[in-house]
């Protein structure tokens, strides 16, 4: 069991990518955020991509509106000749612009303006983390080219399962090369008559249901982008490719909770199966207490005491908080050692839970000193 | 319906509102719609298939069927009921039309999901509804406003025929006066956040706000006076210090300083709970408490916050 140092990682100049990942609400997006901050003030030049961050997060990063373009963030220390800039992803706006990017202008504003684009960019479950990846991308991209930065943090979309992130992209692009899509666009290509009975029936069928001109639209929207990226697959590809290089840290963040320690595990095992590079486990939010010698029976048990003889209700109350905290404390620090016995040669990092939301860069500082103790 | 932010516990909810009712004699149909056998992991039962199944019976009577909605069944069991399709919808779903559709067409997905609900509630059996009330456990608040706009959401594909009579048909149902959305949220910023423009979002569509539910609320053994002075850990070191000792307990320096330590981050968590009631008081809704259970959620755990629901 090893313990993980981040302040290594961060002041690594072969650290180039860090993507945060791990199940909703466990502080993906707050420890992104603080371990930007920190590196950016050790001197190194950061950006910080953040998804969906909760309000007061984002206005602590200057993150005031959403325009999908980094933005530094002031009254960051750059004694050290670092700097930090951060922005909040806008999925739709990242799709239109790889459109944009990539078609000629008539083309472009066919497929903007056809209505399975318009469904597959805002509500296709899975195209956040394409374009999380997409934005990734072009970011690593600029920063090879103009040297803005030469450390990307990256946050990953909120969903139930930390694996969506790595799945996503593959479904969506076996979403648009699936068989059905290809059967569709024969007619586009070649004659007719090379399609199938069954295919014939089947758009006759969805034809009577969903309308004539459904089928149409999908039909176009399906043939402008396949000779617009040449194979959606391809691309999503690169960007995974991107995530294994050795250049690449992955940091699962996981709060002492059964189902989020699970997900960790999963992720963790995922990684190795991708050949994806695992720095290691942030152990986020663990309950602690500077009296453990008190545990949470005897303090009960006095407080029990003192409401029965009437004395001092006040310190009764505050044994009952203390026997609560104590139960927290035991059950947190169970369940994250099962997690480190269970996974010895994952190094892992144990961050305490604080009173207090973060929403200031005082806050962010105190966690990445945290981060780091 | 039940909403709520991931986390929120908007599933465990839904299923003690289905407890509830059966308590009270009924036939409740509880029904998922994300496809990841929330109820099953609940109710500790093997994954649902898409068939309609007896998970609890209320004391009263009652009974709970539970239902995992899948779009693809939902879509060729439709063709089926209108095209007679049988066999055809088979070579469909074969060549990957079934699930294209599904999948590209989220507008259709969500009237498939709400239609086979529509479906339920309007279900004869034996000359009488099949069922006196159904609860969803429908996808979480930042979803969950497109997700009942069926309307909408079909507007740009289906501009006439079966698919848009079907949506009005599911539209008309979720206005009316049978239908309730209940949100579930937690004390905290993120959630009560979503929670509030959740509301505003469904208000705009004309849909009903049942309840807010508040979960996993923890009273505070410490009284708005010794709230006001743990704040500021100005809580009386030499009081709690005589009082340790007269239960026995051996005092430290360091530990009275621990206690009003600790005492602090609760009263500044109980703070940032206050505010956030407050905000969801402020839309003027009715509000439901429900107690955190800390031992986790059982079947028996169930039962209890339906209880508290009925209260």
């Amino acid at each position: 069991m090893s313990e993980l140092d981040l302040d290594a990682l961060i002041d690594d100049p072969g650290t180039r990518i860090i993507v945060t990942c791990g199940a909703g609400g466990v502080g993906k997006t707050t420890t992104a955020a603080a371990l930007g901050l920190r590196a950016a003030e050790r001197g190194r030049k950061v950006v910080v991509l953040t998804i969906d961050p909760a309000r007061r997060l984002a206005q602590s990063l200057g993150l005031t509106e959403l325009d999908n373009t980094p933005r530094a963030v002031a009254e960051v220390s750059a004694v050290n000749g670092g700097r930090l800039d951060a922005m909040m992803l806008d999925m739709k706006r990242t799709f239109d612009e790889v459109v944009l990017a990539h078609a000629t202008p008539e083309k472009a504003e066919q497929i903007l303006a056809n209505p399975f684009y318009l469904a597959l960019s805002s509500s296709f479950a899975g195209t956040q983390e394409y374009m999380a990846m997409e934005k990734l991308g072009q970011l690593h991209k600029q920063a090879e080219r103009s040297g803005d930065w030469d450390l990307i943090v990256v946050d990953t979309p909120p969903s139930r399962s930390a694996l969506d992130f790595l799945d996503a992209p593959e479904r969506l692009a076996s979403l648009l090369e699936g068989r059905f899509l290809r059967l569709l666009l024969a007619p586009a290509r070649g004659p007719f008559k090379l399609m199938s009975a069954g295919v014939n029936m089947a758009m006759s069928v969805m034809n009577k249901v969903l309308g004539a001109q459904v089928l149409t639209d999908v039909q176009t929207f399906v043939a402008a982008f396949d000779t617009l990226f040449g194979g959606f697959r391809q691309r999503a590809e690169q960007t995974v490719a991107l995530l294994r290089e050795p250049h690449t840290a992955f940091l699962v963040v996981a709060a002492p909770q059964n189902d989020a320690l699970r997900e960790a595990s999963y992720f963790a095992e995922r990684l190795r199966a991708e050949s994806m590079p695992l720095a290691g486990v942030v152990l986020n939010r663990v309950t602690g207490t500077h009296a453990p010698d008190l545990s949470a029976e005897r303090s009960l048990a006095a407080a029990e005491r003192l409401e029965e003889s009437d004395k001092s209700p006040l310190t009764a109350a505050v044994l009952r908080l203390h026997a609560d905290k104590m139960q927290q404390v035991v059950g947190d620090h169970k369940r994250a050692d099962r997690f480190r016995r269970g996974h010895r040669s994952i190094p892992t990092v144990e961050v305490p839970a604080l009173a207090d939301d973060v929403h200031d860069l005082t806050g962010l500082r105190q966690i990445g000193d945290l981060l780091t103790a | 319906m039940v909403t709520g932010k991931g986390g929120t516990g908007k599933t465990t909810v839904a299923a003690a509102m289905a407890l509830s009712l059966a308590e009270q004699g009924k036939r409740v149909l509880l029904v998922e719609v994300e496809g990841r056998q929330g109820l099953a992991q609940l109710f500790d039962v093997p994954p649902l298939p898409y068939v309609e199944r007896r998970i609890a019976q209320g004391p009263g009577g009652g009974d709970v069927f539970a239902l995992a909605v899948d779009a693809e069944a939902a879509l060729l069991e439709y063709l089926d009921m209108y095209y007679h399709l049988g066999r055809a919808g088979k070579a469909l779903d074969k060549v990957g039309a079934i699930d294209f559709v599904t999948t590209i067409a989220p507008g259709l997905r969500d009237v498939l999901l709400t239609g086979k609900v529509y479906e339920a509630t309007r279900r004869k059996s034996h000359g009488r509804l099949a069922y006196d009330a159904v609860v969803l456990d429908a996808p979480p608040t930042g979803r969950i406003a497109p997700f009942l706009n069926v309307n909408h959401e079909v507007a740009d594909l289906a501009k006439v025929g079966p698919i848009r009579n079907q949506a009005d048909a599911i539209m008309g149902m979720l206005r009316s006066d049978v239908t309730r959305i209940h949100l579930v949220t937690l004390l905290e910023e993120m959630p009560v956040q979503e929670t509030l423009d959740a509301v505003g979002q469904l208000e705009a569509l004309d849909l009903r706000i049942g309840s807010i539910v508040v979960n996993m609320v923890r009273n505070s053994p410490l009284d708005d006076d010794a709230l006001a002075l743990a704040v500021k850990e100005k809580l009386p070191a030499t009081e709690i210090g005589k009082g340790l000792r007269s239960a026995g307990i051996a005092v430290s320096k360091g530990l009275v300083a621990t206690l009003v330590a600790e005492a602090r981050d609760h009263a500044v968590r109980v703070g940032l709970e206050r505010e956030n009631r407050d905000r969801i008081d402020a839309l003027g809704k009715k509000v439901t408490t429900l107690p955190l259970l800390p031992d986790g959620i059982d079947q028996g755990a169930l039962f209890d916050l339906a209880e508290e629901l009925r209260a």
